[in-house]
């Protein structure tokens, strides 16, 4: 049980355990904060898995955004009556077996296929910032700038419907 | 034993399903849309472990970063259409969001 091992349980459990409070608790804003914690768990994982850039860029764009462009959205659509905002739920146990189900489905399947292993072990740990960058602009040149569109396109169609419409 | 492949897949799916449970059991919309970016770590959970285990070169991190780019993409989009949904129901509960027009 070396180092790697207990780091990647200690990840697991966090990301899991966070995963868990988020689509259970009652109370929106645990929510939200249970899925930062679940977002820096999946960045711990990056980070065991080599992939060093992706996992800072996780850190970035999930939690400073998108967690933060989610905690705006639950505090104007809710009527801030009271302290603190709760949410229910629908159907569990119908959802619980059917879930349930699928990752049992899933984990044996992942459990018991034979692999193919092609010495992942052996490699040696390199940085992948400059890779990902060169790469970005010579194989994924085409993705890159389409995603860039794509961005470009979400800023503006976003403020376009959020916009407040003018009193005719 | 040491951890591999599996270890992450096994992983992977279980966020995945909680990411699944949180859409359908949610019902307000902004918790839809936090079960929504679970799936999709999970599912980059899955592109950065073969990239590692499995004899995939280092494009499996590059389609890992269009993942979170849009991501990033539609919980913005997707956050204006709860805004707007809420200027017109006054609620953001997905069961009472049931016409086309008002």
């Amino acid at each position: 049980m070396n180092l790697y091992d207990i780091v990647f349980y200690v990840f697991a459990a966090l990301t899991v355990v966070s995963a868990i409070v988020t689509v259970t608790t009652k109370n929106i804003i645990y929510a939200a904060f249970a899925l930062m914690f679940a977002f820096f768990g999946v960045a711990g994982i990056y980070a065991l898995l080599n992939a060093d850039f992706l996992a800072v860029t996780q850190i970035l764009v999930y939690v400073g955004g998108i967690l933060v462009l989610l905690v705006f959205g639950v505090m104007l659509t809710n009527k801030m009556t009271s302290v603190d905002i709760k949410t229910g739920t629908m159907q569990t146990l119908p959802a619980s077996i059917i879930v349930a189900a699928l990752i049992g489905t899933m984990w044996r399947i992942m459990y018991d296929t034979q692999w193919f292993n092609n010495g992942a072990q052996q490699q040696q740990i390199q940085a992948t910032t400059k890779t990902l960058g060169q790469l970005l602009l010579t194989d994924f040149l085409l993705p890159f700038e389409i995603a860039s569109v794509v961005l470009l396109v979400a800023i503006v169609g976003a403020a376009l419907i959020a916009r407040k419409e003018p009193s005719a | 034993m040491t951890v591999g492949l599996p270890h992450f897949l096994i992983l992977s799916a279980a966020l995945f399903g909680l990411g699944l449970y949180g859409i359908v059991t949610r019902r307000n919309a902004v918790m839809v849309l936090m079960g929504i970016e679970l799936v999709l770590n999970s599912a980059n959970i899955n592109f950065l472990a073969f990239t590692k285990y499995g004899g995939v070169t280092i494009a499996g991190q590059a389609v890992a970063i269009f993942v979170i780019i849009l991501a990033a993409c539609e919980a913005a989009v997707a956050l204006a259409i709860i805004l707007n949904i809420y200027k017109q129901f006054n609620t953001v509960n997905v069961d009472e969001i049931d016409t086309l027009r008002d």
